[in-house]
């Protein structure tokens, strides 16, 4: 047999793997079946390929229209084979081995049929390749080789390729030759409408990857071959729609799957090929997808999901293949600046004077105020080092337990919740399992737009047949569109889930659907009873509820009977469970629904916590909270405070501290003066933005570190300019609890990595650090935390990633939790009683807002706002049914007031019935809108995260910006101004 | 603090003690006296305190209030950690 290993470049290396393409997918069998090849004995699981066994042994067969991320559809012709006892040539792609297969991939009668199937392509295609931009990296190219192809016989007649139908070769001799324009009916011109990728028909040769890659990767189904025989050509959507007005969402898989530059990324053409690859992950969602970033110099020329990344499998979405453009901005500030007051200009000054500046500020604080007085905010948009560092500086520089996270505002509750019934604070899956799932229940969360390469996932797993419960107000895509339908949807009034999901567990109790074995053997069974009686009152009957929550009765006792008996049932949530005034005793409620049916344990099950930015978890597992150390100690436990304080050598405050809102109370009040925040924009994230900004305003030294002058920006004394994620080392953990390497491709522009700017503040503060290198920062967190002992970046090189708990006890990390037993011991039922929260709309403000995100952007937008993705959204949006549009004489595009018991703001309306009446919905992504001057103070009872999903407003006609815009806009530009840098 | 902050602590403690008081019965106060020893900061715990000794402490709830005296009177004492996350 033929040696075929996958080669490992070592620590400090690339991390990429084996980038084989194997043809067509792997199958799983139990039964093997053994062929040989070309003489060479493979054994491979039943249902492989002849195409995939053969490359197994590392025997490619010419293809074209194969490729292991889809299934193989036999159309190209190209990767005929001959089997010994069968007649003809079939294509290797659509063969399934037999045991005793014999095998030949190569011959004289192979080797023609091949170069004949070449030219017939190759003949209808422009002989432009030294100017084409896929020049060295085109498939059809390397087939022409690969076949040996050296000459065409066939002389140019009816093509796609020749728009002055004069039988020129290339485009560029057509317009030489017919400089009128198109003279060829069979010439469709280049579609450059999207901002990141160009459709050339000219040079499609209809493999359908294309095609395939938009239906069973993305599940969009957004592309089709319209025409027969020679007409066929790859269409987006309707005759006249191009890419951009299609339904093409812009993942880039069809890009990926192009074999030619008919679908290119527009970076290739102007920057050329990349030369080298490193592999990554993603600075967006959750998720956490591995993306190789292909460099040529030190120029980012594409970002391409990595297929051995194991979040994402190889898929990607827009934002993480193609909105880096952030990175390269104008905007970007990369020279630190000090003022002394925020009604002064920004002066540039050195990264000493700056930090030396920041560092007397804080010190002269803490003398004047005492030690409490500041304090810091980490960010899920920095690495676990630079959070870990962050949290680091309050504890051990500060002296104090000042520190948040923005996870604050989004899944703080998840962590109470499910530490309280599982005793970890943690989704206990990993993103595979939802190939084991028979039911997927999705609550209060919008995959497709917040976690797409997930959801692209899920929707591949319910066109295999698994079932799928959607709770939400909005009618979300996932609901109903191509291939897939909720069996459900239950569209409850915003605030009601602990109502609709305590209703559930009443049919699951009463109706006898739950899992005693289970609950007998995992869970606190003096507990269940408690619970069980609970639940089985008649007041949390569907019936009774119905009424509060707007969910039909029947509805909702068919989804819990679905979710009880189909299988395996797995439920992911967002911020719609979370951002609640009972976001944690929604997550309880989650929790109890699953070891009530015994959904916790396996794979295909599970209550997964979908996250909203990238480092979630990791922000929340450094001990970014106030009341928790790394690992999620309490900072009270004096055995987890010795661990740090023999370290680091200090005295750790045994009290917790502020939390982000009690910083902004305690800064309005006079007694918390300064702040350190990294990476996080809390004027535009956080709600109620007037009292942010007064909270802001009332400090003595606010340091912003960010990539731009953001909102919190204007109320700062310090601005310290920060690095992306591509100038940078680190790591990200993921939604799945995956610790993925982040890699420096490129020296910071900045001239520091972010990790390096909190080392120099510290140490202009006393902290004595002499880290070097983020491995030196992880290696300190393994000391110190028992979920990560066993992580390093030798580790992380040499499995790709881990998820935590990574220890003595798992070496190499956990895929799924709770397997033999709950971390906490025995699974813990509480009971979750409905209380509506404090928010209620009456005659002024009789409408629900609730908020949320879309595709193209990301968070408060600061990195997708700077990027060709406003091409799809490039103002906020209001939606509002038309019931309710038409009572208030809203027309579709109009701009609305839009005004709370908070403030009010103006913004366009558009109209549709995905929202029900009595409800409106807009996202929160552009500064001009600030969508949370709308939002209260109302805050989870146990966490403080916001309620953002429920404010009662109003919606009335406007004529332009509210006064709060307005003064707001006049602020902002004031605060902007930079005086030039002193010579 | 200002009275919007007072406010918000009684709002806040209000909202602790209506979970706690639909949890089975036995040691609601001492639950609610425990989370409010996890996550308050002692800024805000003094604040607390000090509102019991006047008339805003009329808008606590019995719970909310039963709660606060067990972590006023026990200090140190109840324990942080189990109510936390």
């Amino acid at each position: 047999m033929k040696d075929f290993l996958i080669p490992f470049d070592g620590p400090g290396g690339t991390g990429l793997k084996n980038d084989t393409d194997m043809g067509t997918p792997a199958r799983v069998s139990a039964t093997m079946v053994t062929l040989t090849v070309d003489g060479f004995e493979v054994t491979v699981p039943e249902g492989t390929s002849v195409m995939r066994a053969s490359a197994e042994i590392g025997i490619e067969v010419p293809r074209l229209c194969a490729s292991d991320n889809m299934e193989a559809f036999g159309s190209c012709r190209l990767c005929v084979v001959e089997i010994e006892g069968r007649r003809g040539t079939p294509a290797s792609c659509t063969t399934p081995v037999a045991e005793g297969m014999v095998v030949r991939t190569q011959n004289e009668k192979l080797r023609r049929l091949r170069r004949g199937v070449m030219e017939l392509y190759v003949s209808d295609h422009p002989l432009d390749c030294l100017t084409c931009a896929a020049n060295g990296d085109c498939e059809l190219q390397d087939m022409a080789g690969a076949v040996g192809l050296r000459d065409v016989r066939f002389t140019p007649g009816q093509n796609h390729y020749d728009p002055s139908g004069t039988g020129a070769r290339s485009q560029a001799e057509a317009r030489l030759r017919q400089p009128e324009g198109i003279a060829n009916p069979q010439f469709t011109p280049k579609d450059d409408s999207n901002p990141y990728f160009t459709y050339d028909p000219s040079k499609c040769i209809v493999c359908s990857r294309c095609v395939r890659a938009c239906d069973e990767v993305q599940g969009t189904f957004a592309l089709t071959i319209e025409g027969r025989g020679f007409d066929s050509r790859v269409s987006a959507g309707m005759k006249l729609d191009d890419f951009m007005t299609s339904d093409c969402v812009s993942c880039g898989a069809c890009v990926q799957a192009c074999p030619t530059a008919t679908l290119q990324e527009k970076s290739v053409a102007e920057i050329g090929t990349p030369d080298r690859a490193v592999v990554t992950t993603c600075a967006y969602c959750g998720v956490g997808c591995s993306f190789k970033a292909e460099m040529r110099g030190d120029e980012l020329v594409r970002m391409t999901p990595y297929k051995h990344g194991k979040a994402n499998r190889g898929h990607s979405c827009v934002k993480g293949r193609f909105a880096y453009g952030y990175a390269a901005h104008r905007d970007r500030i990369l020279n630190p600046m000090i003022r002394d007051r925020i009604d002064e200009p920004w002066r540039e000054v050195s990264w000493e004077e700056a930090i030396g500046f920041a560092a007397d500020r804080m010190r002269g604080i803490q003398k004047t105020h005492g030690k409490k007085s500041i304090g810091v905010i980490t960010s899920s948009r920095c690495t676990n080092e630079e959070t870990y560092l962050v949290q680091k500086m309050a504890r051990a520089v500060f002296g104090n337990n000042n520190t948040d996270t923005c996870a604050r505002v989004c899944h703080s509750p998840t962590g109470y919740g499910l530490g309280q019934t599982y005793g970890t604070s943690a989704g206990t899956q990993d993103f595979d399992s939802v190939e084991d799932t028979d039911v997927a229940v999705i609550i209060g969360a919008n995959p497709t737009d917040g976690h797409p390469v997930f959801a692209s996932r899920l929707k591949k797993r319910l066109r295999a047949g698994a079932k799928l419960i959607v709770i939400d107000p909005r009618r979300i895509d996932l609901v109903r569109s191509p291939h897939v339908e909720a069996a459900h949807h239950l569209a409850l009034r915003p605030g009601t889930n602990v109502a609709v999901v305590t209703a559930m567990a009443h049919v699951i109790v009463t109706e006898g659907l739950y899992d005693e074995e289970f609950i007998r053997s995992r869970c606190d069974w003096e507990e269940f009873q408690d619970y069980v009686a609970f639940v089985a009152e008649d007041r949390h009957a569907p019936e009774a509820v119905e009424m509060l929550t707007g969910v039909p009765a029947q509805e909702l006792r068919e989804a819990a009977r679905l979710y009880a008996t189909g299988g395996n049932g797995a439920i992911y949530y967002g911020l719609g469970v979370t951002e609640h005034s009972q976001g944690s005793t929604t997550v309880i409620g989650i929790a109890n629904l699953a070891m009530l049916t015994g959904n916790i344990g396996r794979k295909g099950v599970g209550v997964n916590p979908l996250r909203g930015q990238n480092n979630v978890q990791g922000s929340c597992d450094m001990g970014s909270f106030p009341h928790e150390l790394p690992g999620y100690r309490h900072v009270s436990g004096g055995e987890a405070r010795e661990v740090f304080e023999s370290l680091w050598g200090v005295e750790i405050d045994h009290e917790p501290g502020l939390r982000i809102p009690n910083m902004l109370d305690a800064a309005v009040d006079g007694s918390f003066k300064g702040l350190y925040c990294q990476g996080e924009d809390i004027l535009q994230s956080d709600p109620d933005t007037k009292h942010v900004a007064a909270g802001l305003a009332a400090m003595d030294c606010v340091i912003v570190q960010d990539l731009f002058l953001n909102e919190t920006a204007n109320y700062a004394h310090v601005f310290l300019p920060g690095s992306t994620f591509l100038e940078k080392d680190g790591t990200f953990t993921n939604a799945e609890r995956r610790i993925n390497r982040v890699r420096r491709v490129m020296a910071p522009k900045n001239g520091y990595a972010d990790w390096e700017v909190t080392q120099l503040l510290a140490n202009a503060m006393g902290g004595g650090w002499t880290y070097t290198h983020p491995a030196q920062i992880m290696a300190e967190i393994a000391a110190t935390t028992p979920s990560f002992a066993h992580v390093s970046y030798e580790l992380l090189e040499e499995k790709g990633s881990v998820q935590w708990p990574c220890n003595d006890a798992a070496p190499e990390g956990t895929p799924l939790m709770h397997i033999d037993g709950f971390v906490r011991g025995r699974g813990r039922f509480i009971r979750t009683e409905y209380v509506a929260t404090d928010e209620r709309t009456g005659p002024r403000f009789p409408l629900l807002l609730t908020t949320g995100r879309i595709l193209s952007q990301y968070n408060v937008g600061a990195q997708t706002r700077r990027t060709d993705n406003v091409a799809w959204h490039e103002e906020d949006v209001l939606e509002i049914h038309p019931h309710d549009a038409e009572t208030r004489g809203v027309k579709d595009g109009d701009f609305v007031r839009l005004a709370s018991r908070s403030g009010e703001t103006t913004l366009r309306a558009e109209i549709t019935d995905r929202v029900s009446p009595g409800v409106v919905y807009t996202t929160f992504h552009h500064p001009t809108t600030q969508a949370n001057v709308i939002t209260t103070d109302f805050s989870d009872w146990a966490t403080n995260c916001p309620e953002y999903k429920v404010t009662a407003v109003q919606v009335s006609p406007s004529n332009g910006p509210s006064e709060w815009q307005q003064d707001y806009e006049a602020q902002a530009e004031k605060s902007r101004r930079i005086l030039p840098a002193a010579e | 603090m200002s009275s919007s902050t007072d406010l918000k602590l009684i709002r806040m403690a209000n909202q602790i003690a209506t979970f706690f008081e639909s949890q089975p019965e036995g040691d609601r106060a001492e639950r609610v006296a425990a989370h409010l020893r996890s996550f308050w900061e002692p800024r805000m715990r003094d604040r607390l305190f000090a509102m019991m000794e006047t008339d805003e402490a009329d808008a606590l709830t019995p719970l909310a209030r039963r709660g606060a005296e067990i972590w006023r009177d026990a200090g140190q004492a109840v324990p942080a950690g189990s109510e936390t996350r």
